[in-house]
């Protein structure tokens, strides 16, 4: 608000947005291209036009696989938000003092190594896994169901590795609620639970939208994560991505499923902005 | 009293998380310590793993190439991100492009920039190797330093710019000795947080790595290691690596928290 | 006698379709302390955006000791600002602050070591030297603000809003204290503000803007007292109107009642007529006369404050009597009251 802010600041952003543009907006653009191009015979391109890719990815076979992604990530993305909103909950809930410290906490295995988070759990649920290990020390002897390289395994990594995003998504806005407006609800006759639900849960919608998308799109894009828990079970989007351009070589079929995959992603970002605004609007935000 | 009950209601909550969050890790920590290797028996506290670790050269070899990567694709990030969020925080408008840009090599799901710059790289007949790697780094690495350098100055009082001109500084003393200063704590969180993300970055890595081995880095090491199962070794390694990455937080939360007065 | 320094004429400042500040012409003197004062969106801050260099005008001239500085850049003009939020850099201590501006004039050490010391004596922050601003209470850093503009000894210092972050009690100690460096240091202040008692207690001359317009410049007296406008009459203290119309040379109330006042020529017939309520007397021999119910009253120990009903308008006049005037008198709710004013005090503005 100042001329200084004013002056041309071009010369600051064009290398960093130079950057950009070579090494994402054009090779992003790219791959929007060859999702338009003809498959080689020989795993090449052809560089003819042709909708044959995109109509594949809405043949029933990819689309199934689309959906089961959209399902798994959805589920995993629904329970973070659960667990992770109730642990922001209850960390705004203590004492000020303590709470950067329990959120540091929460957050810190975020930034461990994702490969080593999904390992983790390998450790614990094969065959020869802790779990197992601990149902026999108690003594159990019957025959335990299969854990790892199953759809609960997945879901359960995924959760793993993002619940902390949720935890600080959620605890941002809450944290910045002041209690004397949920102490006015209580004042006004609400009890706690009206409470929650009138005023709390809806000045944090922001949060919680922004916990869910990034849950669901880091998760319907994952490969790591199906490929280490759900071992060759399942196929999700990211493994078919992966598969067409390193062994089937079917490079503009890969490139036609991420851009459904950016697609998705436009849409549940556009439908977050427009929960934050509306929450925003509605005078979550302080000064 | 109802207040109790909530009080013990979210200390539950917490206990049950943080043994979510932290059981698995730990299991994974102790396990590296253990004689045996494996989880069926505990035959001893030993460091015998983290020997075999250290001798294993194909682990070394691609430790060290992610330290090149990382160190070299933070330098150039640091510098890029912390220009660009000047840059852009100093406009008086915002342009909804602009912002897309910036933000998205945050949000872009890590598969699809791989395989995006892997169909550049290759098409353009770029010999693929480290320096793929790093250019691609670059990308989201700068977009992160930007992120944090922003959140600093969202709180930045502007004002101590003028004030800075008013008592006859020009901009690039301002620059100098008031705006870099101040922001000085952000830029060097910025600048961890964007080490950390390259040293575990795998996916785009892995894409842009081109053939060979030669330019394997320590999580396309990790991922070639776990898909074959557990090994005591893999557990060491990722106690190594987590160590690092808590070290790197710590040390970046509390630049980003100490040293920035007045909030 | 005394030299004018500053001296706009004409100036503007148009952002887009939006005159921020349209066509103000003043000058102001040597060691003048000087107030702009207006509502918020009057203009007045841009007005001192101006002064300093942080916006540059889109028309008139700016002339500082004779020499038109409408396009200097900040850094080089010898005109200080001391910001609203202040504007401490965070990362300095107090000392460093203060020293910034002078380190800019590429002084020697020992110089900028000895007038930093001098003014942390005069501002009384010298045991503090060392703090960082987030130690400092709220008054310190204005006072710190108030250092760093001051040592540079500017020709013109402005200060923006320059008590408006402190509390009430501070505030008055402030207004005088301000008063006190003005003096000592013999530099010209002009300060903005929205608050008019304190531009009345602090200033030697007042300017009233509004929509970006100058509507009134002169002491703190004659905008009191003779407001050249409604507006003015009503931003400045407090002020009784009563609608009037216009007959020839008389004024009659809407109750028929003649009221006594100084017509301005080309006057409409419809018209105000205003008296401060400190000019009510009562039982007073004077030219307007009325009688009212005591509606509700207010003891401010100096003096008594009354709202009281007449037939001469729809809103209670408000008097205020001093206590020596009250002494004896029965003023409750619903007692009858005969007060009078003189014509010499009524101001009769378009209504």
């Amino acid at each position: 608000m100042s001329p200084v802010k004013d002056r041309k600041p071009l010369y600051l952003m064009t290398p960093a947005l130079a950057w950009l543009t070579a090494f994402m907006v054009v090779p992003c653009l790219l791959i929007l291209a060859l999702a338009f191009f003809r498959r080689g015979i020989y795993g090449g391109i052809e560089y003819v036009f042709t909708l044959e890719n995109l109509a594949m990815v809405v043949d029933p076979l990819y689309a199934r696989i689309f959906l089961k992604s959209a399902g798994i990530a959805g589920l995993a993305a629904g329970i973070a938000v659960v667990v992770g909103y109730a642990a922001a909950y209850a960390i705004a809930a203590m004492p000020r003092h303590r709470q950067p410290a329990l959120l540091f906490f929460a957050v810190l295995p975020f930034w461990s190594n994702y490969l080593i988070r999904t390992y983790a759990w390998i450790v614990l649920l094969n065959r020869e896994g802790l779990i197992v290990h601990l149902f026999r020390w108690f003594g159990y002897e019957g025959e335990l169901p299969q854990m790892l390289y199953t759809e609960t395994a997945v879901v359960i990594g995924l959760v793993y590795n993002y619940l902390p995003f949720v935890i600080l998504a959620c605890y941002a806005p809450l944290s910045r609620l002041n209690p004397e407006v949920a102490e006015a609800s209580h004042d006004l006759g609400a009890s706690q639970w009206t409470t929650f639900r009138r005023i709390t849960l809806p000045m944090t919608v922001p949060g919680i939208a922004a916990g869910f998308v990034f849950v669901f799109v880091l998760s319907i894009g994952n490969f790591v994560t199906p490929a280490l828990l759900g071992g060759g079970q399942f196929q999700m989007i990211g493994n078919l991505v992966y598969a067409q351009f390193l062994t089937a070589n079917d490079w503009p079929f890969g490139a036609a499923l991420s851009m459904a995959l950016i697609a998705v992603m436009m849409v549940l970002l556009t439908a977050q902005t427009f929960a934050s605004e509306r929450a925003s609007g509605q005078g979550g935000r302080d000064a | 009293m109802p207040e109790r009950g909530k009080t013990r209601l979210m200390l539950a909550i917490l206990a049950g998380v943080f043994a979510f969050l932290y059981v698995p890790i730990s299991v994974l920590i102790a396990l590296s310590f253990n004689a045996g290797g494996l989880p069926t028996a505990w035959t001893g506290f030993s460091v015998k793993w983290y020997g075999e670790l250290f001798a294993n050269r194909d682990i070394m070899h691609a430790a060290l190439n992610t330290l090149i990567v990382a160190v070299v694709s933070t330098l150039l990030a640091t510098i890029l991100g912390t220009l660009l969020a000047v840059g852009v925080e100093i406009r008086r408008r915002k342009g909804r492009f602009l912002e897309t840009i910036i933000f998205a090599p945050m949000i872009i799901p890590d598969i699809v920039l791989a395989i995006a710059l892997l169909s550049f790289f290759s098409m353009l007949n770029v010999k693929m190797g480290l320096h793929t790697i790093i250019v691609s780094h670059v990308v989201f690495n700068l977009a992160f330093v930007c992120s944090v350098v922003r959140a600093r100055l969202k709180t930045f009082d502007w004002s101590i710019v003028e004030a800075s001109a008013d008592l006859g500084a020009s901009t690039a003393t301002t620059l100098r000795r008031v705006v870099l200063p101040v922001l000085m704590p952000a830029v060097i969180a910025g600048a961890l947080l964007a080490f950390t993300l390259s040293v575990d970055e795998f996916i785009i890595a892995f894409f842009t790595a081109g053939a060979g081995r030669s330019s394997i880095t320590l999580p396309m090491q990790i991922f070639a290691m776990i898909r074959f199962g557990v090994t005591p070794e893999i557990n060491a390694l990722a106690t190594l690596v987590m160590l690092f990455s808590v070290i790197a937080l710590a040390l970046s939360q509390r630049l980003n928290r100490g040293g920035l007065p007045g909030q | 006698m005394t030299q004018v320094l500053l001296s706009l004429s004409d100036v503007e400042k148009h952002f887009g379709r939006v005159k921020a500040v349209d066509g103000v012409s003043l000058d102001i003197v040597e060691n003048e302390f000087f107030a702009l004062l207006g509502a918020s969106g009057s203009g007045k801050t841009t007005l001192l955006r101006m002064l300093a260099g942080f916006e540059l005008p889109t028309g008139g001239q700016i002339v500082l000791d004779g020499k038109d500085v409408s396009q200097v850049p900040p850094n080089r003009r010898p005109v200080n600002l001391m910001f609203q939020s202040y504007a401490l850099f965070p990362h300095m201590s107090v000392a460093k602050n203060i020293a910034y501006g002078l380190e800019m004039e590429g002084l020697l050490r020992r110089e900028i070591t000895a007038r930093v010391g001098e003014i942390l004596e005069v501002i009384q922050l010298a045991p503090l030297a060392n703090r960082k601003p987030d130690q400092l209470s709220g008054g310190q850093r204005q006072r710190v603000a108030l250092a760093r503009a001051l040592v540079k000894r500017p020709r013109l210092l402005l200060l923006d809003e320059p008590l408006g972050a402190l509390d009430k009690k501070l505030r008055g100690e402030m207004q005088l204290e301000l008063k006190r460096i003005q003096a000592e240091f013999g530099i010209t202040f002009i300060v903005v503000t929205h608050d008019q008692e304190e531009a009345l207690v602090m200033a030697d001359r007042i300017a009233i803007l509004k929509d970006g317009r100058l509507l009134q410049s002169g002491t703190p007296r004659e905008i009191y007292e003779y407001p050249e406008t409604r507006y003015a009459a009503d931003f400045i203290g407090q002020m009784n109107f009563i609608p009037v119309t216009r007959s020839g040379d008389l004024l009659f109330a809407r109750n028929g009642a003649r009221i006594g006042g100084v017509i301005p020529a080309e006057a409409p017939e419809a018209l105000v007529a205003a008296v401060r309520p400190e000019r009510l007397y009562l039982d007073a021999e004077a030219e307007n006369v009325v009688t009212g119910t005591v509606r509700s009253t207010a003891y401010l120990g100096l003096d008594l404050h009354l709202h009281l009903d007449t037939p001469l308008c729809d809103q209670p006049l408000l008097v205020r009597l001093t206590a020596d005037a009250a002494e004896g008198r029965d003023i409750t709710e619903g007692a009858r009251l005969t007060l009078g004013w003189s014509a010499r005090d009524t101001r009769v503005f378009p209504a």
